[in-house]
C-alpha cells in the first residue's frame, strides 16, 4: 500500500488530511503494519485542545503499546468511535475508515511543517 | 595435622557428589564442548571471556560442599529448632488443610513446579485452564467480573490497588484514605509505597470516614476498607460507605477473605455498584503458611479498569482450529512493553499457590467450602457466647471467624492468659485496643470444639461451651444471597479419582522440565534438585505462622542468617534483605534504599534514574515507582552502555543523579569491559549503582557485584539459587547491599528486620516493608539453602563456568546457520546468545513466532522472543543441560534453518509449509482430510528421534488478536464442554 499523496505526515508515522480547517488524524501504513493487530485504541476527549506534538491518546496492539501525538495546534471536535468495537479498522483501512480523530485548527499555517508524501517515503526508508 | 585430616574427610566422604548431578555435561563431554568452541580449556575460556578487571580468583569462603542426604540432615537439625504450635493468629493467615491429593500432585510435582509463565500458549494449557478455574473463583467469591492470576502478597496487591485508583484518577490525587482496622502490615505495606509517590495516608476509622467527611477532602481518590477487618468486624455501614465515597467520586478497594465471602455479601453487590477492586491472600484455600509465604494474593475489578489491573490476566481465545485455547491477555498492559509508563512493575504471578487454591476449589466446590465456613462460623459462634456468658468483653459486631478480647472475665488478666496459651501451644494475636492490650483469636478449618473448649479453659477455667440456640448465620444485608462456582469445574471432580485424573490431564498438556531444556534466556531454568525441594512441605517449615513468636522460628532463623551469609559471600555485600518477594520487588527495595540514603545525606532532589535502552522493562517501571525520574542511556552498535553517553548525561545531571540501573552481564548476554568504568563514573558524580540480578548466574564464583561497584544488586534465587519457576511464581528477590546502605533496608512492623539491625541508638531512616511478610517468602528458602549447600564454593563455580561453557558451545554449533546477534571483545557470550531471525522475513516470510511455533513440534520450548532484541531469540542453557540435550535443541534449530532455505529457496510453499501451520496437534494430524502440501511426518516427526519423545502441544496456534478484543477471564460456558 502506497501512502497517499494528498495526504501530509509526520514523523511519528501519522497522516493527516486537512480539508479547511478541519484536519484528520490516522496512523500510516507503515504504522499499522510495525505494531501488528491492534486491538485497543484510546482516544482522547471532544472539545479537548491540542498542541502540537500533545499525546492524544493510544494505540495497542497485542505485542506494542504506541502514543497516538497530535500532529498539530488545535482543538478535537469528533473521534471515530468505531474503533471502540472494531479496532482492527486500523490495520484493514488505515487511511480510511480506520481515521481516528478529527481536529479543528485556527491558523492553516498548523500544518505547514508536516512532511508530504515523497518526504514520508523517503523518512521511512531512511528510518529502516 | 589440619592438612592430613581434611584428606582423609576428602577420602571417607561419599563418592557421589551432588556437584555431578546438577551439572549436565559429563567431564569427556566438558572437553569435546571446549573443543568446539577452539578454546584450550575450560579456564582459557572463562579468561577470554570474564574481563580480568573484574576477576575474583579466590575461592569463595563457604562451608565444605554436602551430599543429598546430609543436606537433608542438616535442614532436619535446623528445622527441629521450629516449634510448630497452634497458631490462632490470624492477621491474614490462617491454618488450613491441603488436600493430600493437590500436595503431593501440584505442590510436590515437578509437572507442576518447573514450567515458565506460560508465554508459549499452545504448551502451557493445563496451567492456564487452572489458572483460569483460579480467576473463576476470584471473581464469583467476590463479586466482581475479572480478575488476575494472583499477585505477590495482601500487602503488595493492597498497594496495587492504591497505584490502580490513583492511574484511574490520573494520577492527580494526593489522599488515600486507609480503614484503620486494615491488617497492619498492609496499613505498612501501602505507607511504603505511597511516599515516594508523594501520596499522604490518611488513616481513619470507618466511622470516622463517615462522620468526619474524609471523603469530602480535596485531593482523596481512593480509600481501602477491611472486611472482614483485622478485629473480625463485618460492618454493616460497608454499602453506605462505598456509596459515600463514590458520590465523592473516590475508587473504593476492600481488602477481604475467601472462606468468609462463602457466607457474606461480597464486596462486588455491596451498596449502589459494589466496590471498584477487591484484594486478599487466598492462602487458606489449601496454601500452608509457610512463616509468610509464598501465597497467592487475589485482585479482581469490574471490567473498565482491565488496562490498568496490574498483573497477569490469563484470556480466552480461539486456536488456528476455532477451537477454545487460553492465553496471558492484554500483555501491553505490562511493564515489559509500557516500561517507565507502565502502571506498576509486577512481572511474577503466584502461579503455582494459585493452581493450589483454585485446585482447592475444585475439590470442595461451593458446598464443601460453605460447609467449612459454616464450620468455622459456629465455632467462633460458640466460642465468642461461651466467652462473653464468662463476663468476658470483646470487640462487638457480626464476624466469621476472628474474636478480639478486650477484657477478660472472672478477673483474669490477659498477659497471663497469653502466656497460658502458649504453655499449652497455643499462639494468641496480641494486639492494642485503645492503648490497652487485648487478644485475638482467629479461628480456621484445623480447629473443632476440643480447641474451643481449651480455649475456654484458658479465658474462664472451665470447659462448659454455650449450645448456639438461634442461627448463627450473616444477618440482614451481610448474608449472602448470590451463588458462586456454579461452573461444572467445581462440580464434576470431587471424588479423588476424579481430581487426581483431571490434575493429570491437565499436566500432561504443559511442557516442563521434566521432559526438555527450556532455553529461555534470562530466565535460567536450571534444576530444581529433587533434594533442594524435599524440605518445603515439612511441618516445621510449612507450618509456621508469619507472627509466631520468635522462639517457635528458632529453626528458620538459623537458616535466614547463614543463608543471608553466604548470599553476602557470593555478591561481596555486607548485608542481606530477604524480604522482596519477587525481583521486581527486589529492584523496587533496592532503589528506595537508595532513594533513603540519599534523603537521609538531605539530597532529596537525586532523583534521576539512568537506565541503558537495552534494561529490562522493570527496570524503568520500578524506577517511576520509587519516585525516580527516568533517563535513558544510549548503546553503543555492539550492545554495550555507550561510556561516552553515560559520561555525558551523569556530567548533565550530576546535581540531581541518584542511581544507575545496570544489568551484568548485559542483557545481551555479554560482560561487558566497561562496567567498572560505568560505575565509577556514577560515583564521581554523586549517584548510586543498583545492578539487576537476572544474570547473577554467570557470576557467581567468578567474580562479584560488590567487587565490580554495585552498591545494591537483587538475586533472583528462582533463576540463580534454584527455586522453580512454578509455572510463573513464586519468585524470590531478596537483595544485598554496601555497608552503607544496610541501614536503609526493608523493616517490618511485626520484627525488628533490615534497617533496624544495622542502626544504634539512632532515629531509624530505613524504609518500610516492601512485602506483608517479614521475610518473604521464607518456606522456599530451603531450596537455595540446600543448593548452595550441596554445591560448595567449587561446585557453584564449576556451575558458572559450565552455564558459560553451554552456552558458547551451543553458538559455536549455531554460529554458521543464524547469526550470533552480540558478542564480546573475542566473539565470545557470556552464559546466553541472541540468535538474528530477523532476515527472514524478508526472505520466506517467517517470524520468530513461527521458529517459536515450530520448535514446538520438535519438542522444546521457545527460547526467549524478541527480547531484547524485537525478531530475535535469546538462548540460555544453563549449566544443568547435558551435551545430549544442548545437541538435540542444536539439531532442531539447524533443522528449522533448513526448513526455512527450502521456503527461500521455493522447495517449500511460502505459505503452505510446516512453520506456518506449527503446532501440529493429534487432532490435526490424524484427521481424515490432510490438505496441506507438506506431508505428515514432516510436519510432526522432523528428525528421527523425536518420535520416542514427543510431546504433543494440545492446541493449535493461539489467536492473541481475538483474545485481546474479546476479552474473557472465566471459565467458559457450559455448552463449550459438552461440544
Amino acid at each position: 500500500m502506497s501512502n497517499p499523496s494528498d495526504l501530509l505526515y509526520t514523523e511519528d508515522h501519522e497522516w493527516a488530511l486537512v480539508e479547511g480547517d478541519t484536519v484528520t488524524v490516522g496512523i500510516t501504513n507503515h504504522a499499522q503494519d510495525s505494531l501488528g493487530d491492534v486491538v485497543f485504541v484510546e482516544l482522547p476527549e471532544i472539545d479537548q485542545e491540542l498542541g502540537n506534538g500533545d499525546a492524544l491518546g493510544v494505540v495497542e496492539s497485542v505485542k506494542a503499546v504506541s502514543d497516538l501525538y497530535s500532529p498539530c495546534d488545535g482543538v478535537v471536535i469528533e473521534v471515530n468511535e468505531r474503533l471502540n468495537d472494531e479496532p482492527e479498522l486500523i490495520n484493514s483501512d488505515p487511511y480510511g475508515d480506520g481515521w481516528i480523530i478529527k481536529v479543528k485548527i485556527s491558523d492553516p499555517a498548523a500544518v505547514s511543517h508536516l512532511m508530504d508524501s515523497e518526504a514520508y517515503d523517503q523518512f521511512v526508508q531512511a528510518e529502516s | 595435622m589440619n592438612t592430613e585430616h581434611h584428606t582423609y574427610n576428602k577420602l571417607s566422604a561419599h563418592p557421589d557428589r551432588f556437584e555431578q548431578r546438577h551439572i549436565g555435561p559429563r567431564t569427556l563431554d566438558i572437553e569435546a564442548m571446549i573443543a568446539q568452541t577452539k578454546a584450550s580449556s575450560l579456564s582459557a575460556l572463562i579468561d577470554e571471556i570474564v574481563p580480568e578487571a573484574i576477576r575474583r580468583r579466590r575461592a569463595l569462603n563457604l562451608p565444605e560442599a554436602k551430599s543429598e542426604f546430609e543436606v537433608l540432615e542438616q535442614l532436619k537439625g535446623i528445622a527441629s529448632q521450629n516449634k510448630v504450635y497452634k497458631s490462632l493468629i490470624g492477621q491474614g493467615y490462617f491454618s488450613c488443610y491441603t488436600p493430600p491429593v493437590i500436595q503431593r500432585n501440584i505442590l510436590e510435582n515437578p509437572g507442576w513446579y518447573t514450567q515458565y509463565t506460560p508465554y508459549q500458549a499452545e504448551i502451557s494449557q493445563g496451567r492456564l485452564e487452572a489458572l483460569v478455574n483460579y480467576q473463576t473463583v476470584i471473581t464469583n467469591l467476590t463479586g466482581l467480573p475479572l480478575a488476575n492470576s494472583s499477585l505477590l502478597d495482601e500487602g503488595t496487591a493492597a498497594a496495587e490497588a492504591m497505584g490502580m485508583c490513583w492511574s484511574l484518577g490520573r494520577q492527580k490525587g494526593t489522599r488515600f484514605i486507609v480503614d484503620s482496622a486494615c491488617h497492619p502490615q498492609t496499613i505498612a505495606v501501602l505507607q511504603t509505597r505511597a511516599e515516594p509517590l508523594d501520596i499522604e495516608i490518611v488513616l481513619s476509622s470507618r466511622e470516622d470516614m463517615l462522620a468526619q467527611a474524609e471523603f469530602a477532602q480535596a485531593g482523596s481518590f481512593g480509600v481501602i476498607l477491611q472486611y472482614p477487618d483485622t478485629h473480625g468486624i463485618t460492618d454493616e455501614n460497608m454499602g453506605e460507605l462505598i456509596d459515600q465515597a463514590h458520590a465523592h467520586k473516590l475508587k473504593v478497594v476492600v481488602a477481604s477473605d475467601l472462606l468468609a465471602l462463602t457466607l457474606l455479601t461480597p464486596p462486588g453487590e455491596l451498596g449502589e455498584t459494589g466496590a471498584d477492586i477487591v484484594v486478599g491472600s487466598s492462602q487458606r484455600f489449601g496454601v500452608p503458611f509457610g512463616a509468610g509465604g509464598p501465597h497467592a494474593a487475589f485482585m479482581s475489578t469490574h471490567e473498565a479498569n482491565k488496562r490498568v489491573m496490574p498483573g497477569r490476566i490469563i484470556g480466552l481465545s480461539v486456536d488456528s482450529n476455532g477451537e477454545k485455547a487460553y492465553r496471558l491477555a492484554l500483555q501491553t498492559r505490562e511493564q515489559h512493553i509500557r516500561r517507565d509508563k507502565a502502571t506498576s512493575n509486577i512481572c511474577t504471578a503466584q502461579v503455582l499457590l494459585a493452581v493450589m487454591a483454585g485446585m482447592y476449589a475444585v475439590y470442595h466446590g461451593a458446598d464443601g467450602l460453605k460447609a467449612i465456613a459454616s464450620r468455622v462460623k459456629r465455632l467462633t459462634a460458640t466460642l465468642e457466647q461461651t466467652l462473653v456468658q464468662g463476663g468476658t468483653q470483646v470487640i462487638e459486631g457480626q464476624r466469621f471467624d476472628t474474636l478480639v478480647v478486650t477484657q477478660a472475665g472472672n478477673g483474669q488478666n490477659l498477659a497471663e492468659i497469653y502466656e497460658a496459651a502458649l504453655e499449652a501451644e497455643i499462639n494468641l494475636r496480641k494486639l492494642q485496643v485503645n492503648g490497652q492490650l487485648a487478644l485475638g483469636i482467629s479461628l480456621d478449618e484445623t480447629c473443632g470444639f476440643d480447641l474451643v473448649t481449651k480455649l475456654s479453659q484458658l479465658f474462664l477455667g472451665q470447659s462448659n461451651l454455650v449450645t448456639l440456640s438461634d442461627s448463627f448465620d450473616f444477618e440482614g444485608v451481610l448474608k449472602r444471597q448470590s451463588t458462586y462456582l456454579d461452573h461444572p469445574s467445581f462440580k464434576l471432580y470431587q471424588c479423588e479419582h476424579e481430581l487426581l485424573r483431571y490434575m493429570h490431564r491437565l499436566q500432561a498438556k504443559d511442557l516442563s522440565l521434566t521432559h526438555s531444556m527450556i532455553p529461555l534466556g534470562s530466565c535460567t531454568m536450571k534444576l530444581n534438585a529433587t533434594a533442594e525441594m524435599i524440605a518445603v512441605t515439612w511441618p516445621e517449615f510449612a507450618h509456621i505462622h508469619p507472627f509466631a513468636p520468635l522462639s517457635q522460628r528458632q529453626g528458620y532463623a538459623e537458616l535466614y542468617s547463614l543463608l543471608e551469609g553466604w548470599l553476602e559471600e557470593i555478591t561481596g555485600f555486607s548485608a542481606v534483605s530477604l524480604q522482596p518477594n519477587a525481583g521486581s520487588q527486589g529492584e523496587y527495595a533496592g532503589l528506595l534504599v537508595i532513594r533513603a540514603y540519599h534523603l537521609s545525606r538531605g539530597d532529596a532532589h537525586r532523583k534521576v534514574c539512568l537506565i541503558p535502552t537495552s534494561a529490562h522493562g522493570t527496570n524503568p517501571a520500578s524506577a517511576v515507582m520509587a519516585g525516580f525520574k527516568v533517563v535513558p542511556v544510549k548503546c553503543d552498535e555492539r550492545g554495550d552502555i555507550d561510556l561516552i553517553d553515560l559520561e555525558e548525561k551523569s556530567i548533565k545531571h550530576a546535581d540531581n543523579l541518584g542511581a544507575l540501573m545496570i544489568t551484568y552481564p548485559s542483557t545481551h548476554g555479554v560482560f561487558e569491559e566497561g562496567v567498572v568504568q560505568a560505575c565509577a563514573i556514577v560515583h564521581a558524580h554523586g549517584g548510586q549503582v543498583y545492578m539487576d540480578g537476572a544474570n547473577m548466574n554467570a557470576q557467581v564464583g567468578l567474580c562479584r557485584p560488590g567487587d565490580i561497584g554495585a552498591d545494591v544488586c537483587h538475586l533472583n534465587l528462582h533463576k540463580t539459587f534454584c527455586i522453580p519457576h512454578g509455572g510463573g511464581g513464586p519468585g524470590m528477590g531478596p537483595i544485598g547491599v554496601v555497608a552503607h546502605l544496610a541501614p536503609f533496608l526493608p523493616t517490618h512492623p511485626e520484627e525488628a528486620v533490615g534497617g533496624d539491625m544495622h542502626i544504634e541508638g539512632e532515629q531509624s531512616q530505613a524504609i518500610g516493608p516492601v512485602s506483608a511478610a517479614p521475610f518473604g517468602s521464607p518456606s522456599i528458602l530451603p531450596i537455595s539453602f540446600a543448593y548452595i549447600s550441596m554445591m560448595g564454593a567449587d561446585g557453584l563455580k564449576k556451575a558458572t563456568e559450565i552455564a558459560i561453557l553451554n552456552a558458547n558451545y551451543m553458538a559455536s554449533k549455531l554460529s554458521g546457520h543464524y547469526d550470533i546477534l552480540y558478542t564480546g571483545n573475542n566473539g565470545r557470550v557470556a552464559h546466553e546468545f541472541i540468535l538474528d531471525c530477523r532476515g527472514f522475513k524478508a526472505s520466506a516470510d517467517i517470524s520468530v513466532d513461527d521458529i517459536a511455533k515450530r520448535l514446538m513440534d520438535y519438542g522444546f520450548h521457545a527460547p526467549t522472543m524478541s527480547w531484547p532484541v524485537i525478531g530475535t531469540l535469546m538462548v540460555e542453557p544453563t549449566e544443568s543441560e547435558s551435551k545430549e540435550e544442548l545437541d538435540r535443541f542444536c539439531e532442531a534449530m539447524i533443522a528449522i534453518r533448513e526448513e526455512i532455505n527450502a521456503i527461500e529457496s521455493g522447495k517449500l510453499d511460502r505459505e503452505d509449509n510446516p512453520m506456518r501451520y506449527a503446532p501440529h496437534t493429534v487432532e490435526i494430524m490424524t484427521a481424515d482430510e490432510w490438505t496441506h502440501s507438506y506431508t505428515r511426518s514432516q510436519a510432526a516427526y522432523p528428525l528421527k528421534w523425536i518420535k520416542s519423545r514427543k510431546f504433543w502441544p494440545s492446541v493449535g496456534r493461539v489467536d492473541n488478536a481475538y483474545g485481546d478484543r474479546n476479552l474473557v477471564c472465566t471459565c467458559p460456558p457450559m455448552e463449550d464442554y459438552e461440544a
